[in-house]
């Protein structure tokens, strides 16, 4: 997929997207942007051409989501944009209390942009590591989850959280992030997940980095004759439940991929209860993080590896579910 | 109603604390002893010509906004709004109960209330979001925010305190219910603050102290507060007593945790005829 003599191109989500946002800003003198002292190329242009509109708070996730709260109830569309753990975590609090179950009365569009999703920050160790936002985030009443897989679906999303007035918890890659979608194509944020690959007997179902993961698996099954069907879900709050089984229900295995902790509420669970609420019979394997951190050092891929969600653990879960061949 | 007779602040002052503490016998789960300090607070606010407001229009873009970040003690706010048109009076009997939308804890599902309010150390940084937007509309309205002194141990609220005094945030006015206690003790017993008001100064905030208990004094001050744009925002540090007006509460560590007996309330409801 990181191939660009294909046409796929590596990008950064938040450039992507703050590139596409800054031109938005442009227009609608209504948005503001502000960051926990945490930066991005495209971020100077947003600085020099929105003069006030854009703020460093300063290394302060708690008085961010403050003061982004205040704005909004103002009638303002803002962004809050820092590092993944430390807005969600740090600042929990006021996240639940200013935006998640004070949007249940007021209109408030704020946008919490979280870079450094999962592993992203790989050697930075178990405090940069975020694997607990899908199920955290997934939690409050009201918000928005999106958590994309590539570069072009983080560009798509600017449209629709001008759009869409509510509190936003939009998760980036750390990293840059290979191409999966087309860039020439539409898509509609709004249906939550796309079907990558059509398969037979085993699906999963991904979300942001583990997408890639997901594809390469299947690439690698195709060859031993097994295909796997890939439904990227970058929509994790708001699901579309009655799409995603329809999407699924063919199937005798899905297999979950997440970046993040499993059996607390992430995206495991969220596939779980969609099983559970359709009393279906199809078998769920749960990949991702188990119950402690990571403090080793390596790539992405080798903390994957340490972590039991590589490619070859995914490929060895669907081995084990069917044999080496269907 | 309140209205009618009322002539001075004080008088006013005396009324509202009377209702606050109807309200209390007939919910008492409400916290009276701090809803007792912010009595002339809030009278010199809403009737001491200080806080622009339409209680007809809640939303009116001229407003003041005026944030409880001490929600908690704010139910002496509820005979005021209810007396000045935010809603009708009636709703005071049912405070706390099923069906009412006035809860032990004031939230902006009521109207005249800015904001959610219950979580500590919120409001100041909320109220630098707003005055941002303000500045910005270039709407000369004023952010009030009313804060306890034990809200001060929030981190959070230095968060906001270090940005507003940055950021020249002139169009900030904090007041400060300086009543000394939390929950379980008097201030200076869990963590001494002093001195707040250099604390302040070296924030860059300007800096007022005031008797919180003089309605007149306060709203002077307020007054004086709101017309000051000189680049700094402002804080009124007001020195009251956490119980004011039931001796029963004043001087005791544990008055944020008690409650009044009917009995009692009746007695100083009485003596506040």
């Amino acid at each position: 997929m990181n191939d660009e003599s294909n046409g796929l191109r590596t990008r950064a989500m938040r450039d992507v997207f703050i590139e596409a946002l800054g031109h938005r800003m442009k227009e609608d003198e209504n948005i503001f942007f502000l960051c926990a002292d945490f930066g991005s190329p495209a971020l100077d242009r947003i600085r020099k051409e929105c003069p006030g509109r854009f703020i460093n708070v300063g290394i302060a996730e708690q008085n961010l989501i403050n003061v982004a709260t205040g704005l909004a109830l103002e009638g303002h569309t803002v962004y809050a944009y820092a590092i993944a753990p430390f807005i969600t975590m740090r600042a929990y609090e006021q996240i639940r209390v200013n935006l998640a179950i004070q949007s249940q009365i007021k209109e408030l569009n704020v946008n919490l942009i979280g870079v450094g999703a999962g592993l992203s920050y790989d050697v930075s160790g178990p405090t940069h590591h975020c694997v607990e936002d899908i199920s955290i985030m997934r939690a409050l009443p009201g918000f928005v989850l999106f958590s994309p897989s590539d570069w072009v679906l983080a560009s798509r999303f600017v449209d629709y959280s001008i759009r869409v007035k509510k509190p936003k918890y939009i998760r980036f890659e750390g990293k840059l992030s290979e191409q999966i979608y087309d860039d020439k194509e539409a898509l509609r944020i709004e249906d939550g997940f796309c079907a990558l690959r059509q398969g037979q007997g085993v699906c999963f179902i991904s979300t942001g980095f583990m997408t890639r993961t997901a594809l390469k698996a299947a690439a690698a099954l195709g060859k031993n004759g097994i295909s796997a069907g890939v439904i990227d879900l970058y929509l994790l709050k708001p699901i579309h439940g009655v799409r995603l089984f329809d999407a699924i229900k063919g199937y005798e295995a899905v297999i979950t991929l997440e970046e993040g902790f499993v059996n607390k509420g992430g995206l495991d669970s969220a596939v779980s209860v969609l099983l559970e609420q359709n009393e279906s019979k199809i078998k769920l394997k749960r990949m991702g993080i188990e119950d402690s951190y990571t403090f080793d050092m390596g790539t992405r891929d080798a903390l994957h590896a340490m972590n039991g969600i590589g490619v070859g653990d995914v490929i060895a879960a669907v081995q084990g579910i069917f044999g080496n061949e269907r | 109603m309140l209205t009618g007779a009322a002539t001075t602040l004080s008088s006013m002052a005396r009324r509202v604390r009377r209702e606050t503490l109807k309200i209390h016998k007939t919910a008492p789960g409400t916290r009276i002893a701090s809803s007792l300090s912010c009595v002339e607070i809030f009278v010199a606010l809403y009737y001491g010509n200080v806080l622009a407001f339409d209680a007809h229009r809640p939303g009116w873009e001229g407003r003041d906004r005026l944030i409880i970040s001490k929600g908690h003690g704010a139910i002496s706010l509820y005979p005021i709004l209810a007396d000045i048109g935010y809603f009708d009076a009636s709703e005071l009997s049912k405070v706390c109960k099923e069906g009412s939308f006035l809860g032990g804890i004031p939230d902006c599902v009521i109207p005249g209330f800015e904001t959610i309010n219950g979580s500590l150390g919120h409001g100041p940084g909320v109220a630098v979001g707003m005055a941002i937007a303000l500045k910005r509309r270039r709407n000369e309205a004023t952010v009030f925010v009313l804060l306890g002194d034990g809200e001060l141990y929030e981190g959070a609220v230095w968060e906001a305190i270090m940005f507003a005094g940055g950021h020249e945030l002139d169009n900030l006015v904090m007041i400060l219910d300086n009543n000394k206690a939390c929950m379980l003790d008097f201030c200076k017993n869990i963590l001494d603050m002093e001195p707040l008001a250099e604390k302040f100064r070296a924030f860059r905030w300007t800096v007022q102290t005031v008797d919180g208990h003089d309605a007149g004094a306060l709203a002077a001050s307020l007054a004086a507060l709101k017309a000051d744009r000189s680049g700094k925002p402002k804080i009124l540090i007001a020195d009251t007593v956490k119980g004011k007006g039931a001796p029963s509460l004043e001087g005791d560590p544990l008055s944020h945790i008690k409650n009044l007996s009917a009995a009692e309330v009746d007695s100083l409801a009485a003596g506040l005829e």
